[in-house]
């Protein structure tokens, strides 16, 4: 198996030199080679092979000096639109969306959280109206990463208020260029606006576009979330990846400050985030068939846990340097960036961490509830109608 | 660290994990191991002969060559977290896994074969809190025999033979000495469920067991293994806390309410759940790479003993405080797992000290 995967990947080398080859054109190559995602069915980007050996392809590639996606620009699109639209899309769906959406040609976003549902999504009231072949859809999104660059977006809205919150939703593809999505930056604390509003009014959306059956949303939404949180917590990576690497270089350059205190500190937060680290291999092991669980809510607890003691560490390291910030003027990010810039940034922007995805106080639940089997919150607005919901 | 070390259970340590658990499930019954603090040992003795005849677990990581099994640490860390599970008092961690490593270092084989059989069962004479890094010895040899004491030896009680580092100048040599050559005093110990002892050495016959050139790194390599497996024995006393934990207050009521379903106990629950999970993969990462002999296992070790030891003590807190007032009481076997927790945590060095080697391990000075 593994053989076959390196002829593949040594033809796709051969017809398409990298050193001569458009990376547009490479690109759309390597999809159709089936070397986008092998653990994709074949005719989508990928061989049907088992998740782990992606490793096959990439490393060769990257040798070769061929052209990459440029993951983090696309990580939506990725890590929560596409697994979606496996799952839960039609064939001409399938064809249509994850192609471009793999080489980065088309940027997704995710219109999911409205001002009066953040943690409560189910509670949402952006509505969907059938009319003939197409939805009519109205309301008011937020914390919508690039939004402001994106050609589709992941819509959850409520197609019928008369069921209860949870059963009247309905996913879809919403076209980023109709007329009615307005994008206006949200600014947050850090300085920067990464996220944005989204004001849809009267967007059309063609049913061809609804992923999933009508008042099927919330299950849908649910398998991007799980897939959301599996993408937040971490991939494989090596040891001293991500914030403790930064830390740790921090010590290893400044030995002016070090103190008896601080190096406890670092090295119980060092074996931690490695020990965090071993969890999330160990799971990706466990989760060979690919399937995100409730155990994703652990390492993203984990990790938002350590990104906001590593980075008050770091601030902490750096004395009076950590006084200094280095820019408070509004711009416009093209990626999600968690280390990036300075001391002061990732202090701030970790403090995101355990909100966004999914808080860390839902994230409890979940664990307490579905792996632990503890009894479900109390929740009275559970069978009521929508419409009838007090708001 | 290498990317392809499996942290998963294999088919085989699970049927190996299931025949232990069946075998303490039957012989282990709380009730008995509460006993121990109140002056009856009887347990011990049985639980051992049951563990090492009839299951083979004696001779568990002495190749098959040698009369055991040929396992490896994997499995070895599969039977340390059932015992942690029953917080058994019988001394596979001391003798099986620590003694018998120092054994195999010698140049004969008859001790390895008789600790192999499980009709001799060894400790290594150094306190229980020595840890890889810190272990030394005041025991001194002379023409009419050994001199000196040891205090805090976990296993002697059970052992019939010590192994004794003895100091010269070059390093180590470790001898064998019979029970019936030294004083042993047991002492009363925070965990009872493996007693010390404080053994006095005066005028002990012994036998050169490992000359100098290779006795203090018998003696490391062996007590580097012991750390590396003790953390699947937290792993084992953390899970039987938390599993009991969640069990009880799913069953208990108050204010009309099942307590478990109060979202303040759900999070430490949930929190202790992730703690527990975390405990694993560190302990499955250490066992995994002392088993390979991966280049990593002495970062592993550190971590995993930096990680777990508090992990255990946590979960074994939280039993205790979760359950309420049953968990205060005498009956209940949650302080049979406080009491381990916390004695283990102590044991081969503190997570500070563990701290302090992975600093030297991974450069980050102070």
């Amino acid at each position: 198996m593994t053989d076959d995967l390196r002829r593949r990947v040594d033809d796709l080398l051969k017809q398409h030199d990298p050193a001569t080859t458009d990376r547009l054109d490479f690109l759309r190559a390597r999809f159709d080679a089936g070397l986008a995602w092998v653990h994709y069915p074949e005719g989508l980007g990928g061989l049907g092979l088992p998740r782990a050996m992606q490793s096959v392809v990439d490393e060769p590639l990257a040798k070769a000096g061929a052209p990459d996606n440029d993951p983090r620009r696309i990580g939506i699109g990725l890590g929560m639109a596409a697994p979606t639209i496996l799952t839960f899309g039609t064939e001409e769906q399938k064809q249509r969306f994850l192609r471009p959406l793999w080489t980065g040609e088309e940027v997704w976003c995710q219109l999911f959280s409205e001002p009066g549902a953040g943690s409560d999504l189910a509670a949402l009231s952006t509505r969907a109206v059938r009319d003939g072949d197409s939805w009519v859809v109205n309301g008011q999104k937020v914390w919508t990463s690039v939004a402001h660059k994106a050609r589709w977006a992941i819509l959850v809205a409520r197609s019928d208020p008369e069921q209860p919150k949870h059963a009247g939703l309905t996913y879809f593809v919403c076209d980023m260029t109709d007329p009615g999505v307005e994008v206006r930056p949200l600014r947050q604390i850090t300085g920067e606006a990464e996220f944005n509003e989204v004001f849809l009014t009267d967007v059309r959306i063609p049913d061809e576009n609804r992923l999933g059956k009508v008042g099927d949303g919330w299950r849908v939404a649910m398998g991007t979330l799980m897939n959301e949180r599996v993408a937040i917590g971490g991939g494989a990576a090596p040891r001293e990846s991500g914030m403790i690497g930064v830390v740790a270089d921090t010590w290893r350059k400044h030995p002016e400050v070090r103190t008896p205190a601080a190096h406890d500190r670092l090295l119980s937060l060092w074996a931690e985030a490695e020990v965090a680290r071993l969890t999330g291999t160990r799971l990706r092991q466990k989760l060979a068939s690919g399937e995100p669980g409730p155990e994703g809510s652990a390492m993203k607890l984990m990790f938002a846990r350590l990104a906001q003691q590593l980075s008050s560490l770091e601030l902490e390291l750096l004395g009076e340097e950590g006084l200094r910030y280095s820019d408070w003027t509004m711009v416009r990010p093209e990626i999600v960036e968690f280390i990036g810039r300075d001391a002061g940034y990732r202090y701030l922007r970790a403090k995101g961490n355990s909100i966004e995805g999914g808080t860390s106080e839902v994230l409890r639940n979940i664990i307490a509830e579905r792996v632990l089997g503890l009894p479900p919150e109390h929740r009275d607005d559970k069978d009521v109608p929508w419409k009838d919901l007090p708001r | 660290m290498s990317a392809d070390v499996n942290l998963l259970y294999t088919d085989v340590e699970d049927s190996l994990r299931d025949s232990v658990r069946s075998l303490l499930d039957d012989r282990c019954p709380a009730e008995r191991v509460i006993a121990n603090y109140d002056g009856d040992t009887s347990l011990g003795p049985e639980l051992w002969r049951a563990l090492a005849a009839d299951l083979g677990l004696a001779g568990l990581l002495v190749p098959e060559d040698l009369g055991g099994q040929g396992a490896s640490a994997r499995e070895a860390a599969v039977v340390l977290e059932e015992l942690g599970r029953f917080a058994a008092p019988a001394p596979f961690l001391t003798s099986a896994v620590i003694a018998t490593t120092v054994a195999r270092r010698a140049e004969e084989s008859g001790l390895v074969s008789a600790l192999a059989s499980g009709t001799t069962t060894a400790a290594l004479a150094v306190p229980f809190s020595a840890g890889p890094a810190t272990f030394g010895s005041d025991v001194l040899r002379f023409d009419d025999g050994l001199r000196g004491n040891v205090s805090s030896v976990a296993g002697a009680l059970e052992a019939d033979v010590l192994l004794v580092p003895v100091p010269t100048e070059t390093g180590f040599e470790v001898h064998k000495v019979d029970r019936d050559q030294v004083t042993m005093e047991p002492v009363v110990s925070l965990d009872m469920t493996r007693q010390l002892a404080d053994i006095d050495l005066t005028g002990a016959a012994s036998t050169l067991l490992i000359d100098a050139t290779d006795g203090a790194t018998a003696v490391r390599d062996a007590l580097e293994l012991g750390a590396a497996l003790l953390a699947s024995e937290q792993l084992g006393v953390a899970e039987w806390c938390l599993e009991s934990t969640v069990a009880y207050l799913k069953e208990r009521r108050q204010f009309g309410r099942i307590v478990g379903g109060f979202q303040a106990i759900k999070h430490r629950l949930a929190d202790l759940w992730v703690e527990v999970e975390s405990a694993r993969a560190a302990a499955r990462y250490a066992a995994a790479t002392a088993a390979e002999g991966d280049p990593d296992r002495q970062v592993a070790t550190a971590l995993a003993q930096a990680y777990c030891s508090g992990a255990a003590v946590h979960a074994a807190e939280q039993c205790v405080q979760l359950h309420g007032g049953i968990g205060m009481t005498w009956e209940h076997p949650a302080h049979l797992y406080l009491k381990r927790a916390k004695a283990d945590q102590l044991a081969f060095g503190t997570a500070e000290g563990h701290r302090a080697t992975l600093a030297g391990l991974v450069d980050l000075p102070v």
